[in-house]
């Protein structure tokens, strides 16, 4: 990697073609578990490719629809849409992203703790956020598949959405995302069940 | 380590110890796949779950020092995902990419085929563990308390869903599938799931990872029309919207609902909180919406109705009907009760399934269990009375919500225990042996553990043995067939 990372620092061309062969950090686990061995361990230990490789998916995912791939580092000014997510302590991470960008694969690739269990496949909550304020009229509506997992969330609020079904616009510059509390008990109107 | 280096090391190692091909020389050749020892913090986890892996997923990242082994059972990991999410639900078997990113990292260590209570006791790994944590489910179910429960023709919903999912345990169920009506008793995900299976159009099933028994069975059923059978009313009912909408739109079937059931549900809808209140329109429109269809597979809820008893054939050699009482709602919302009115009735059906909950059981006589609510007794994930042993999951909790709820509570207890490592409450200066503690004790017990990477041996095979048949995969259904798969 030592080599590939001397690469990006160089000319601008070179660094792009380099940067699409290079594996997608944004859809690592690793990255995503903050148990990336480059991150923490100086980069060196075993071939890079070993470390990337992707796990074999015989299951249905929609991660093509939703993500990407991050082609630059060279900025496009139109592009950017400044984010802030709210993590589940109450600090504040800005983050500048990009039109196009998924708010589950963004808060990943920033090491934000937001589970995607089911991988944008409208089957599970836990990408579940809170959209600040007006932003909420600016997202689309939600699909009724949204909705219906929504439904199953902790903690469900009026504005409550699915973090894998936000797609950035330069509409949605300076959107603050804040992370539910993950709490004990799963009743969406906080009931507690009672044997009957 | 990565893995092409550990391959070389295995070969190399085993090629060098004239080791007899016993069970021991290849536990020697396990242990010596790792040349670099373990980080000093042991902690291991009894279950390979989703409890059990989001558990090592939380301890794994929150410190650098700690090594986390995973137990389980069965040489397969990932337990109900594997075994209880329904065949047609793949995207909410996602999940496992994530199990596997941990138990694929290098501080993890996945042991299957090793039973906590009869191969090792859960004493003799708190010796060799600084924590020890409990997350192996519930693998029994709540008895209806009937007389007849015990005719054949009735099964408990866990043991129908692990005989179409494949688990090794009830692999000779045999649901008689001959008679035209089936009765399925509680109204949660389960029970729908159930349905589901049941009427989905042969087309739809044949694509999925259900096992090949369970597809020519299900060719051959009988079953037009499937009642699902609650104590209380359609406001109290335990399924959620997307499965409820799943059956709405499920081909070639109709809903089948009795009116009278949801007297007084219109006029209560506005004041329902919204995810109770969504869910219930939907079951108003698919009544008022069934008359005009005409399919020949028919599926319906049957509300305030509670099992008396299963009838027998006229030989008593089988269920052929139910007896049920007719109950009306004192109370409202969630607190409604069920009171019985005096009223009866009885259904002619050939199988019946008893979905009213999953139950937990006691794994050792060493650790503390509630026997009144079947879990173990434990404040925040720390199980009471004890230092160093924790609970999450089903187990800690009770048998019931999805899979991002065990999520959150197998975080909540990572939580706990990082905290006890943080704080000094578990002294970790004391060094413990973990794994390499554990290898003389299988060994003696001629226990081999299968390693993560022996099940990613079963997995290909199981996806070769599906794509002939253009499924994701065929599921073995006999352990030792596994076994010998994982260690060819």
């Amino acid at each position: 990697m030592a080599a590939a990372a001397a690469a990006r620092v160089s000319v601008g061309h070179l660094t792009l073609r380099i940067s699409r062969v290079a594996p997608d950090c944004s859809v690592c686990p690793f990255n995503r578990l903050n148990v990336c061995r480059n991150a923490f361990t100086g980069g060196t230990k075993g071939r890079a490719l070993d470390r990337f490789r992707t796990p074999n998916r015989n299951l249905q995912t929609s991660i093509s629809h939703y993500h990407l791939a991050d082609h630059s580092n060279a900025e496009d000014l139109d592009d950017v849409v400044n984010v802030v997510y709210v993590d589940r302590s109450g600090h504040r991470i800005p983050v500048r992203a990009k039109v196009g960008d998924n708010i589950l694969y963004l808060a990943h690739k920033h090491g934000i703790e937001l589970e995607g269990a089911c991988e944008a496949s409208l089957a599970c909550s836990t990408c579940h956020v809170y959209v600040q304020g007006d932003y909420c009229e600016k997202l689309p509506e939600p699909d009724e598949r949204e909705d219906d997992m929504l439904d199953m969330a902790s903690g469900l609020q009026e504005n409550s959405r699915l973090g894998c079904q936000i797609i950035l616009t330069k509409e949605l510059e300076g959107i603050e995302l804040t992370l539910p509390k993950t709490t004990r008990n799963f009743y969406v109107d906080g009931h507690v069940p009672k044997p009957h | 380590m990565n893995r092409t280096v550990q391959k070389s090391l295995f070969f190399i190692v085993k090629s060098v110890r004239t080791s007899p091909s016993n069970t021991a020389g290849k536990l020697h050749a396990w242990r010596g796949l790792s040349t670099t020892p373990d980080p000093p913090t042991k902690v291991c986890i009894v279950g390979g779950g989703p409890a059990g892996f989001y558990t090592a997923q939380h301890i794994i990242k929150g410190r650098p020092d700690v090594q986390v082994d995973v137990y389980e059972r069965l040489p397969v990991p990932f337990g109900l995902v594997r075994f209880g999410v329904a065949p047609d639900h793949p995207e909410v078997k996602n999940v496992i990419n994530t199990f596997t990113q941990t138990a694929q990292h290098e501080r993890c260590r996945f042991l299957g085929n090793v039973n906590v209570g009869k191969d090792v006791s859960v004493d003799e790994l708190r010796q060799l563990y600084h924590a020890v944590v409990l997350s192996y489910g519930a693998e029994g179910n709540r008895s209806l308390g009937v007389p007849g429960e015990h005719l054949p023709g009735v099964y408990s919903a866990k043991d129908f869903v692990g005989w179409y999912n494949g688990l090794p345990y009830n692999r000779e169920l045999r649901p008689d599938l001959s008679h035209d009506t089936a009765v399925i008793l509680g109204q949660g995900n389960v029970a729908v799931d159930v349905a589901r299976i049941l009427l989905s159009p042969l087309d739809m099933l044949k694509k999925t990872d259900i096992t090949q028994a369970a597809l020519d069975a299900l060719a051959n059923s009988q079953v037009r029309r499937v009642l699902i059978v609650g104590r209380r009313g359609p406001m109290q009912v335990a399924c959620t919207i997307k499965e409820l909408r799943e059956m709405v739109n499920l081909p070639e079937t109709q809903p089948d609902m009795l009116t009278d059931d949801f007297h007084g549900v219109n006029e209560a809808l506005k004041d329902l909180p919204r995810p109770r209140k969504r869910l219930t329109e939907l079951m108003l429109k698919a009544l008022r919406e069934q008359a005009g269809k005409e399919a020949h597979r028919k599926w319906g809820f049957r509300f305030l109705r509670s099992p008396l008893d299963v009838l027998p054939n006229a030989d008593g050699t089988r269920a052929a009907a139910i007896r049920l009482a007719l109950n009306k709602l004192e109370g409202l919302g969630d607190e409604a009760r069920a009171v019985p009115t005096g009223e009866v009735e009885e259904i002619p059906c050939g199988v019946i399934i008893s979905s009213i909950g999953y139950k937990s059981l006691p794994i050792d006589s060493a650790v503390p269990f509630d026997p009144r609510k079947a879990i173990i007794p434990n404040t925040m994930g720390r199980v009471q009375e004890t230092t160093g042993l924790y609970c999450s999951g089903w187990v800690k909790r009770g048998p019931t919500g999805v899979i991002a709820t065990t999520m959150n509570d197998s975080f909540d207890t990572g939580r706990v225990l990082l905290q006890d490592l943080d704080s000094g409450a578990i002294d970790i200066s004391e060094s413990k042996l973990g794994a390499q503690g554990i290898a003389p004790l299988l060994e003696k017990k001629g226990v081999r553990p299968v390693s993560f990477s022996d099940w990613e041996k079963i997995s290909d095979e199981e996806v070769r043995r599906g794509e002939a048949q253009g499924k994701p995969r065929e599921k073995m259904l006999d352990v030792q067939e596994m076994l010998s798969v994982a260690w060819a």
